[in-house]
Parts: structure tokens; C-alpha cells; sequence
């Protein structure tokens, strides 16, 4: 890629800082150059995230239409998956399906909830209702 | 309390934490792609079974954590590793490192990194910083992926050095143990062993999983995805396959043009022509990955997507394969002096 190449598009990442990309000049010299973003992972990115959306949405739907309990919908929420949340509440993968059930999540006590709760950034009540106010 | 330290930003994280930690550890001619050539950096994998974020798992880059211990190896610098099981002995002891005027590497979790932004901010496990002090309650960071430097209270901090699931951090951290001269000799031979090593990886491997081989053999798979997983998934395929490529850090071109950049760099330790011809293909290599996701987004934007579409897209690879075989035997060819 020449200097004069480098895209510099919008990007989420532009509100953080510019970004560090390789490219030659004139001569076929390398150097480091600083550059905005580039439409094309842009749009890779957003794709990532609206598919994410639409997983999120259906959890919500699962869990309203009493097929889910709510850690599906943050599960989901907080791009984890069993792996990870299982590391996070120190529940047993298995645990955790059952606990997908809401009559066995509707069971749980105060301290699993809890756990729950921590390790997806939420209280309990938010755990509940699915109503999360994020700073 | 602050150290004797100034920020450097870099394409990639462990590049930047490696160069900067080294080049105070005495490596002082240590640059981002010097440290990413004499740790072989350059790879390409697609695992087969592994979903990672409900699309392909596919890394152009070497295994996290490898490029700092093998750049430290190459030139004889003794690093220090800790992990820790609870929070407060790990935050005791960085305490102690910086009271004792020492920065240290920190390998943390992204996703509750506060300054990155909430689209970066994913389940990754193997970011690196370096932190270089603490004012009041606030540790001085220098991420080196940001053109500048930064902080994070000490809750942010403990958050996302032991964040969990895979490659959980344990609160690591490592430094280099004591400060060195690095002679140009060292630097010379640890040239030829990254690239010796890069060489192997990327031409040796057996099955058509990794190194060039496994560019052509996700190029022959992307021309099957439109029939297989249908138009959407193939889509969400094909973005994954180019974020891996170009997101932050890559450099642009999957590591290519980074990778071209060491060999000009090389030259100036070994005064070889053919590196700067191969320092070339690289460049080509990169721009042509470049094409294949211009291509890629054209899919998944929507605005084509019929099968002829995903064979072309499949053939830039097959391609890209080819001209990185190239360029990696011409390396292996070359007649090292020292």
C-alpha cells in the first residue's frame, strides 16, 4: 500500500485514536503512518454488532415468551457464552442450562442470583427484569 | 510514584509492549517490525470446528504471547512472569514493581477496558499495556495501540487484569530482569532465526489448515459458503475474515506490510539485496489481501453476492497462497553471511 493510499474514513475506533498502518512512498520505503479508519472493516464491524442486536432482541422475545430465564438474554447481552460464564459465576456449565429454565431460575436463591448478577455487571433487580441501566 | 518511561504507539498491542520493554531493557535499535520479524510473527490459520464470535476462527498472526518471549529469547534478555490467585497479591506487587521505578507489561481483558470503545470492546483475553506509574489512586497506562498515553483507577485496572474465559489473564504481568547491550551481532542472528522460524511455520506445516497452504484452502471453503451457510451467515463469514485481517493492530494487509517492513529493516543488519526484492512480494501479498476485502465488503454490503462473486474472492486467496509461497521460499533460499 502507498502513503497516499491509506484510507482515512470514519470509524468507531476514531473516537479513540488513529490508528497505526505499514505503507511505502515514492521510493518503496516502509513507514509507519497514522490513519482514521477504513470503510470497508467499518462495515464489518457494524455487521458483527447488528447481528448481535438480533440475538439479543430474540433472547429478550425467549425469556417474555417464558422460554428462556433471563440469563439467556444477558448471556447474550454481555457477549458471553457458557464458557465464559461459567469462569465468571463459578457454576458449572451444566448449571447454568438448567438455570436457562425460568422454573429453575425462578427457584434460585438470593446468593446465585447475586452471582449472576456480578458477573454480568447487573443488580439483581435488573438481573429480573431485564432492565439495565448502563453508565 | 512514575517511572523513567516514555509511550510509544505501535500497530499491535504485544509488538509495542515487546519493543518498548526492550528497548529499555537495552535493545535500543529494537523497532515494531524488528520485534514482529525476530519473533516470527507473520502466520495464517483457519481451525476447522471452532466457531469463535459465531464466525470462522482464523488468525494471521502467531499465538498471543509469543512474539515477546520469543523476541526476549533471541537476544538473551531474561524476562519475569508472574500470575497471581487473588486480586490483592497481584496489586501488591505491582505496587511494589513501580515503587521500585519498574514498568511492567500487564496482559488484560478488553472488555472492560473503560477508554476503548463499546464496539471494540469483546471478550479478548490477550491485550497488552504497560503500566508505568500511579498518581493518587490512578495507574498511568500506556496502551500501545493509542497515540497517547492514559489511566485507569485501581478498579478499572484489577477489572481487567483478572477478567475471565479463555486466555484469562490471572493478573499477569513480566518485565524484563535486568538491562543488557545488545550488540549488533545479536540483533543480526536473531534476524535470521525469526525468519528461519517464519519460513517453517508458513511452508512446513502439514494439511491444508495453516501457512500458505491454509490461505488456498479458505479460499477453496469461501466458494462454497454462499450454498452452505446461505447468503446471510456467508455474509457475517466473510466480515469476520476481514476484521481478523484489518482491524487495529494488523498494520493493514494481515501483518503483510508489517512484515515488509522488517526485511527493509533486516537489510540495514544484513546487507542482502533479495530482501529488499522480497520485502516487495510481501507488499504485493498485502495489497492483494487489500483487494480480497474490497471484494469480501461488496458481499456482505450487499451490493453483489451471486456464486461467480464468491469464487473470484475465493480465487484472491488461492492466489495470495501462491505469491506468499513465493516469498517465503525465496527467504528460505537466501545465503545469510553471519
Amino acid at each position: 500500500m502507498k502513503k497516499e493510499e491509506i484510507p482515512q474514513d470514519d470509524g468507531a475506533l476514531n473516537k479513540l485514536t488513529k490508528e497505526v498502518l505499514y505503507a511505502v512512498d515514492g521510493s518503496g520505503k516502509y513507514s509507519s503512518e497514522l490513519s482514521t479508519g477504513w470503510d470497508v472493516k467499518t462495515k464489518a464491524l457494524d455487521l458483527a454488532w447488528e447481528d448481535i442486536e438480533k440475538r439479543i432482541e430474540a433472547a429478550r422475545q425467549k425469556v417474555l415468551n417464558n422460554e428462556a430465564s433471563p440469563i439467556l438474554y444477558f448471556l447474550e447481552l454481555r457477549l458471553m457464552d457458557m464458557g465464559i460464564l461459567a469462569a465468571y459465576t463459578g457454576f458449572w456449565k451444566w448449571t447454568i442450562k438448567k438455570h436457562l429454565k425460568p422454573a429453575a431460575f425462578k427457584n434460585l436463591s438470593q446468593q446465585k442470583l447475586q452471582q449472576y448478577a456480578d458477573a454480568f455487571n447487573v443488580s439483581v433487580e435488573e438481573l429480573k427484569t431485564m432492565k439495565v441501566h448502563d453508565n | 510514584m512514575t517511572t523513567d518511561f516514555k509511550h510509544l504507539q505501535a500497530a499491535h498491542c504485544e509488538n509495542g509492549v515487546t519493543t518498548n520493554l526492550l528497548r529499555s531493557a537495552g535493545a535500543t535499535k529494537l523497532t515494531e517490525p524488528l520485534a514482529f520479524g525476530i519473533g516470527s510473527g507473520l502466520f495464517y490459520v483457519q481451525l476447522p470446528f471452532l466457531v469463535i464470535n459465531n464466525g470462522p476462527a482464523i488468525a494471521f498472526r502467531t499465538m498471543p504471547g509469543l512474539i515477546f518471549k520469543r523476541t526476549c529469547n533471541a537476544l538473551g534478555i531474561p524476562v519475569f512472569r508472574k500470575k497471581f490467585a487473588s486480586k490483592e497479591a497481584g496489586k501488591k506487587y505491582l505496587d511494589e514493581c513501580l515503587a521500585k521505578g519498574q514498568p511492567v507489561g500487564a496482559q488484560v481483558g478488553v472488555y472492560y477496558l473503560t477508554y476503548f470503545p463499546k464496539e471494540y470492546r469483546f471478550h479478548f483475553n490477550a491485550h497488552n499495556m504497560i503500566v508505568f506509574g500511579k498518581e493518587e489512586d490512578r495507574y498511568l497506562i500506556s496502551d500501545p495501540v493509542m497515540e497517547t498515553a492514559t489511566s485507569l483507577t485501581e478498579f478499572e485496572l484489577e477489572r481487567v487484569r483478572f477478567a475471565k474465559g479463555p486466555f484469562a489473564p490471572h493478573g499477569q504481568i513480566y518485565y524484563p530482569m535486568e538491562k543488557k547491550i545488545i550488540t549488533d551481532e545479536l540483533m543480526k542472528s536473531a534476524i535470521v532465526k525469526g525468519i528461519k522460524r517464519n519460513v517453517n511455520h508458513m511452508l512446513l506445516i502439514p494439511g491444508s489448515i495453516a501457512g500458505v497452504k491454509g490461505i488456498a484452502g479458505t479460499g477453496k471453503k469461501i466458494k462454497k459458503w454462499k450454498d452452505k451457510l446461505g447468503p446471510e451467515k456467508a455474509g457475517l463469514y466473510l466480515a469476520q475474515l476481514v476484521r481478523m485481517q484489518e482491524e487495529i493492530g494488523t498494520g493493514g494487509g494481515g501483518f503483510r506490510y508489517i512484515y515488509g517492513a522488517f526485511l527493509q529493516e533486516a537489510h540495514a543488519f544484513h546487507p542482502i539485496d533479495e530482501l529488499l526484492d522480497i520485502s516487495k512480494i510481501f507488499t504485493e501479498a498485502g495489497d492483494k489481501w487489500r483487494t480480497a476485502a474490497v471484494q469480501a465488503a461488496g458481499i456482505y454490503k450487499g451490493r453483489i453476492g451471486s456464486q461467480a462473486d464468491y469464487n473470484v474472492m475465493g480465487d484472491y486467496l488461492i492466489e495470495i497462497s501462491e505469491i506468499e509461497k513465493k516469498a517465503f521460499q525465496a527467504l528460505s533460499k537466501i545465503k545469510w553471511n553471519s
